[in-house]
């Protein structure tokens, strides 16, 4: 009995077969295997001193003006305020020694009114969990890459 | 017949790679279907809406109300309040808003009784008590507006780190206002932020975990 025509080049070139196949398989693994991370939140704080060092007439950037979440992976938004003075931080105004935690469980794109920016527009997006396949293996590219 | 034997361990080798990888993905996959991942994760217990750690208690207030009374969140103690800031002119979010405590109301039953909505004007210019009352009760009778002088409204944004900002000139302006919905608790703390854009069935759920404490 002959073996396939395809398994020829396979046995003349074990190596490259055995590494091409190590590739195929870790490309699978990145396709389809869960992501699942330590921790669903992603935190912003405020230091202590952001209220002197704003007196001060210092311009301070905390937030980016775009946050961007995946839901089921980081999708509860973290603000903590560890200033001694209360602060507008994303959406809401938080005491001095307080955190605030917004869950999300859609993906959308939200919008805040927030003082803190420029324009004064604070957007969360929310991005669906990534489908087994292309997505996930995007996903991890892109975390590999050190994306989000 | 004659097989390779080093072509034929590499083969077994890429065998077990890929069933090893199959494996890890189907048992995980079948502790865990795949129907809903992405719908939020063992969160029943907690909140929907953003909450505050560790609550402190909401700001009050003392405002002239649509019922013709002082509206302050002291005389809701005991009730769970749901405090909302917009202007009756407002095209989509407050009427959305509104329409959305209605129902949460109704879907409430009995327990309703024990949640107040007080919606405060960001736009005392064209928002008086008569006013209010008459846009309110369209929406549920229950509802109760305040309004009061631009700087009285302003002092309670700030403390609620509310924003209002006229939009537009002439007598059709808009106001840019904060569209989330503060919920207060029985005892009068400030709990949680719902963001605007959730159903009844997202503040129902909160609120009875509120009426539970």
């Amino acid at each position: 009995m002959q073996p396939p025509s395809w398994i020829l080049p396979l046995r003349r070139h074990p190596i490259a077969a055995a590494l091409a196949a190590v590739l195929l398989a870790g490309l699978g693994w990145a396709a389809l295997a869960p992501i699942e991370l330590a921790s669903h939140e992603a935190v912003f704080e405020i230091p202590r001193g952001t209220s002197a060092r704003h007196m001060a007439g210092e311009k301070i950037d905390i937030l980016p003006q775009t946050i961007r979440l995946t839901l089921g992976l980081n999708d509860i938004l973290v603000f903590k305020n560890a200033d001694t003075a209360p602060h507008i931080f994303g959406p809401t105004l938080i005491m001095p020694g307080q955190t605030f935690r917004l869950p999300f469980s859609q993906a959308s794109t939200y919008s805040f009114q927030c003082t803190a920016h420029a324009n004064g527009q604070l957007n969360i997006i929310v991005d669906p969990n990534p489908a087994p396949g292309w997505e996930r293996l995007s996903w991890r590219f892109r975390k590999l890459m050190g994306g989000a | 017949m004659g097989s390779n034997p080093r072509f034929l361990t590499l083969a077994g080798v890429v065998l077990l790679l890929f069933a090893g990888a199959a494996i890890t993905f189907l048992s995980r996959n079948a502790a865990r279907p795949e129907v809903k991942p992405v719908q939020a994760p063992a969160r029943p217990a907690g909140m929907i809406a953003g909450i505050f750690d560790p609550p402190h208690p909401a700001p009050d207030f003392s405002l002239p109300g649509s019922d013709g009374s002082e509206v302050t969140l002291a005389r809701y103690r005991g009730k769970v309040v749901l405090l909302s800031f917009g202007f009756t002119y407002c095209a989509a979010v407050c009427p959305t808003t509104l329409a959305t405590l209605a129902q949460v109301r109704s879907k409430l039953g009995k327990a309703a009784a024990s949640v107040q909505v007080i919606f405060v004007t960001v736009d005392p210019a064209r928002d008086d008590a008569a006013h209010m009352r008459d846009y309110l009760k369209a929406f549920d009778p229950g509802f109760i507006g305040a309004t009061g002088t631009p700087d009285a409204l302003a002092a309670v944004r700030e403390k609620y780190g509310v924003t209002a900002v006229r939009r537009g000139e002439g007598p059709d302006y808009a106001m840019d206002h904060t569209s989330s919905i503060f919920l207060i608790d029985r005892a009068g703390k400030l709990r949680a932020m719902m963001p605007f854009g959730h159903d009844p069935a997202d503040f129902a759920h909160d609120i009875r975990l509120l009426l539970a404490e």
